[in-house]
């Protein structure tokens, strides 16, 4: 709970004398004809946890080997604490990175594999042991030191791959897909493991999952990529809270979206008029929206009220009718029909046990939301 | 299990098999043993023509000179065959790339007739006196290949990323190789050079193009030897080469066996 503390004041991205460790400007990788970069800019800031999600294909793993100097762009700049590593080879690079497969060094021990990167430094040899211990004390390996990597366990590998890429102290660590290879329970505990030691190590993290989950636990920022470009940078709640797009927002969690024209309201408010014969749907949004634009409204699930009685004082009112209910244990999850025939979810927390579960299949319901519990997106 | 994998059938094949391939090698032996010196006739146990070979100073040259080629021609195509290897399957796609891997692996289906021919005209070419310099080198011409092909199968399953975390890690290119790839794909490496010894010292047509009057092999001089008449002398050192080529199979098999143990731990 420290950490989140520690997230409400920790936002340099808002503070324009902060300078960023690493500067993307105008990155643009191709393969060939392949363009898996394209046009790229951005910001990451010192001791961030930023997190890269986007499904698979997207260029995650190509951005993270641009930093880590495996590949050079084939246009634009990298900047690394106000140096241009474009043309700086990996090895004299103050970045590590741990790799989605863990590249472990078969034929070393654990301690071995930790303090292969040391021997290669600048570090004093006297130095070395007490460096290595540092790093399997932080990862809870001690006792593993004298092992092989076949000899461990994938969470005990995945561990000894931090501890390895973080010995050095680089400036900046990369993490490819680092808790992919774990089955959820150990991730979880991971994450929080990984929160820790970048907090207790002060090293930048750049994170790379196609977790949303994850994204959101772990990160300071989170940047959404879709083909090559980045499509949304901010935090875990804006960019759940007020996605930029149809893309982000189905992305990221479970949204309805309804199809509409715009209308302008005096007050910064918006009607959206989706359906002949409907009552239009109020709303806000973060971009300037045109009078009668083709838009979509989107709203999570868990934003939408169920009732048998009409509320009364609500921006927004709707019938629906109950299709089916995924009991998810904490929550419900309803599937409804809307008089016009369209699907939309809503989600409500079970208070009760399920013997008292008030809807069911086929009950006409009132579904309501506020005016601002949806956001207006101008696609 | 399944007894009919036993049948009569398996049995017969199984023995006129082996003995078609090893029964004419277990008379060579046996007559080596000879107490007389009529090739064809057993007069008793005797190992007096393994004493006999040891004061035999003409063979025992051409073991010098078997051994000196064997090793050395087996070392540098180790080292050149790996390197090949190595760039084929490291530097990804280029100009010709399929070209240059089928003229690596060309040798390999060469009538070694031609092989050998080629070489000679070669070494005339450049006024290269014939002698154990030129069988080395002939010799690694042909064995380099071989090597080549036995390192190329362990670095096509070799996990890059291992190389890309040494760099990471602080390693210049060579560095990582030496201290990273190398380690990792040495079972593959050295069951390379084994087989480049044992080819080394099997080989008879391609040394007898490119030896002279001052250095021969044992194959040739076993070869020239039996022309003039089988002799128990010579049952005794093909005995010895016999030995000395089954152990380098059962190394060159065990090392491939490592190489299979090493493959699982490798991820
Ligand atoms: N070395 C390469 N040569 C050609 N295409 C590549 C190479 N590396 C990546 N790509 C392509 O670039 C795209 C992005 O890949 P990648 O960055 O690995 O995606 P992600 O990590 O997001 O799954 C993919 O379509 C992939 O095929
Ligand atoms: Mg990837």
């Amino acid at each position: 709970m420290i950490k989140q503390q520690a997230h409400t004041i920790f936002e340099p991205w808002l503070n324009p004398t902060e300078k960023p460790i690493i500067q993307f400007k105008n990155v643009t990788k191709r393969f060939g004809d392949y363009t898996a970069i394209e046009n790229l800019s951005l910001d990451i800031y010192s001791k961030e946890f930023f997190a890269l999600l986007g499904p698979s294909g997207c260029g995650k793993t190509t951005l993270m080997r641009l930093l880590a100097g495996f590949e050079a762009p084939s246009e634009g700049k990298i900047i690394l604490d106000n140096i241009d590593i474009v043309n700086v080879p990996p090895n004299m690079r103050e970045v590590n990175m741990m790799f989605q497969s863990y590249a472990l060094f078969p034929h070393l021990n654990v301690y071995d594999n930790i303090a292969f990167g040391l021997r290669r430094s600048t570090m004093n040899k006297a130095d070395i042991p007490d460096r290595v211990e540092e790093m399997l004390r932080l990862t809870q390996l001690v006792p593993l030191a004298k092992r092989k990597p076949h000899q461990i366990s994938g969470g005990q590998r995945q561990r000894v791959a931090l501890a390895r890429s973080l010995a050095k102290a680089p400036k900046l660590l990369l993490l490819d897909e680092p808790l992919g290879a774990l089955d959820k329970k150990l991730r979880h505990e991971t994450q929080f493991e990984l929160m820790d030691i970048q907090e207790k190590t002060g090293t930048t993290f750049v994170i790379v999952t196609h977790d949303q989950e994850e994204a959101m636990t772990v990160a300071s920022r989170v940047a959404v990529m879709d083909e090559g470009k980045i499509v949304q940078v901010a935090t875990p709640d804006r960019i759940y809270e007020t996605p930029n797009s149809i893309y982000v927002a189905d992305f990221i969690g479970d949204v309805n979206f309804i199809k509409g024209k715009s209308q302008i309201l005096e007050d910064n408010k918006i009607l959206v008029n989706w359906a002949e014969g409907q009552q239009p749907i109020i709303g806000t949004s973060e971009d300037r929206i045109d009078n009668g634009a083709d838009i979509t409204f989107a709203i999570r699930p868990e934003k939408v009220t169920i009732s048998f009685e009409e509320p009364l004082d609500i921006a927004n009112v709707f019938k629906g009718k109950i299709l089916d209910i995924a009991y998810l244990g904490n929550i419900s999850t309803y599937h409804l029909e809307l008089p016009t025939g369209q699907n939309f979810k809503a989600q409500a927390t079970n208070t009760h046990r399920i013997e008292r579960r008030t809807y069911t299949w086929n009950d006409e319901v009132w579904l309501s939301w506020t005016d601002t519990a949806g956001v207006i997106l101008s696609e | 299990m399944n007894q009919s994998r036993f049948s009569w059938f398996n049995a017969t094949s199984l023995t006129f098999g082996f003995a078609f391939l090893y029964l004419p090698m277990l008379i060579l032996v046996i007559y080596s043993f000879n107490e007389s010196r009529l090739v064809t006739v057993w007069a008793g146990f005797s190992t007096k023509w393994y004493g006999k070979l040891l004061q035999n100073d003409a063979f025992l040259d051409a073991a010098w000179v078997t051994l000196n080629v064997g090793i050395w021609s087996s070392t540098i195509a180790t080292v050149l065959g790996t390197m090949a290897a190595y760039v084929m399957v490291r530097s990804g796609r280029f100009l010709g790339r399929e070209l240059f891997s089928g003229m690596i692996y060309a040798p390999l289906v060469m009538p070694e007739v031609i092989t050998g021919l080629a070489l000679l005209l070669f070494f005339l070419a450049i006024g290269l006196d014939r002698g154990m310099v030129t069988i080395i080198l002939a010799h690694t011409t042909f064995s380099m290949c071989y090597v080549s092909v036995v390192v190329t199968s362990r670095l096509i399953t070799f996990d890059q990323s291992l190389e890309d975390a040494a760099l990471d890690l602080g390693c210049t290119p060579f560095d990582a190789f030496r201290s990273v790839t190398l380690p990792i794909i040495a079972p593959a490496v050295i069951s390379g050079w084994l087989l480049a010894f044992t080819l080394s010292l099997d080989d008879l047509v391609i040394a007898s193009f490119t030896s002279g009057p001052s250095s021969t092999t044992l194959p040739i001089k076993v070869y020239s030897a039996v022309r003039m008449g089988v002799s128990p002398e010579i049952n005794a050192l093909s005995t010895l080469m016999i030995g000395v080529v089954t152990a380098g199979v059962v190394a060159f098999s065990l090392a491939s066996r490592k190489i299979m143990i090493n493959r699982k731990s490798d991820f």
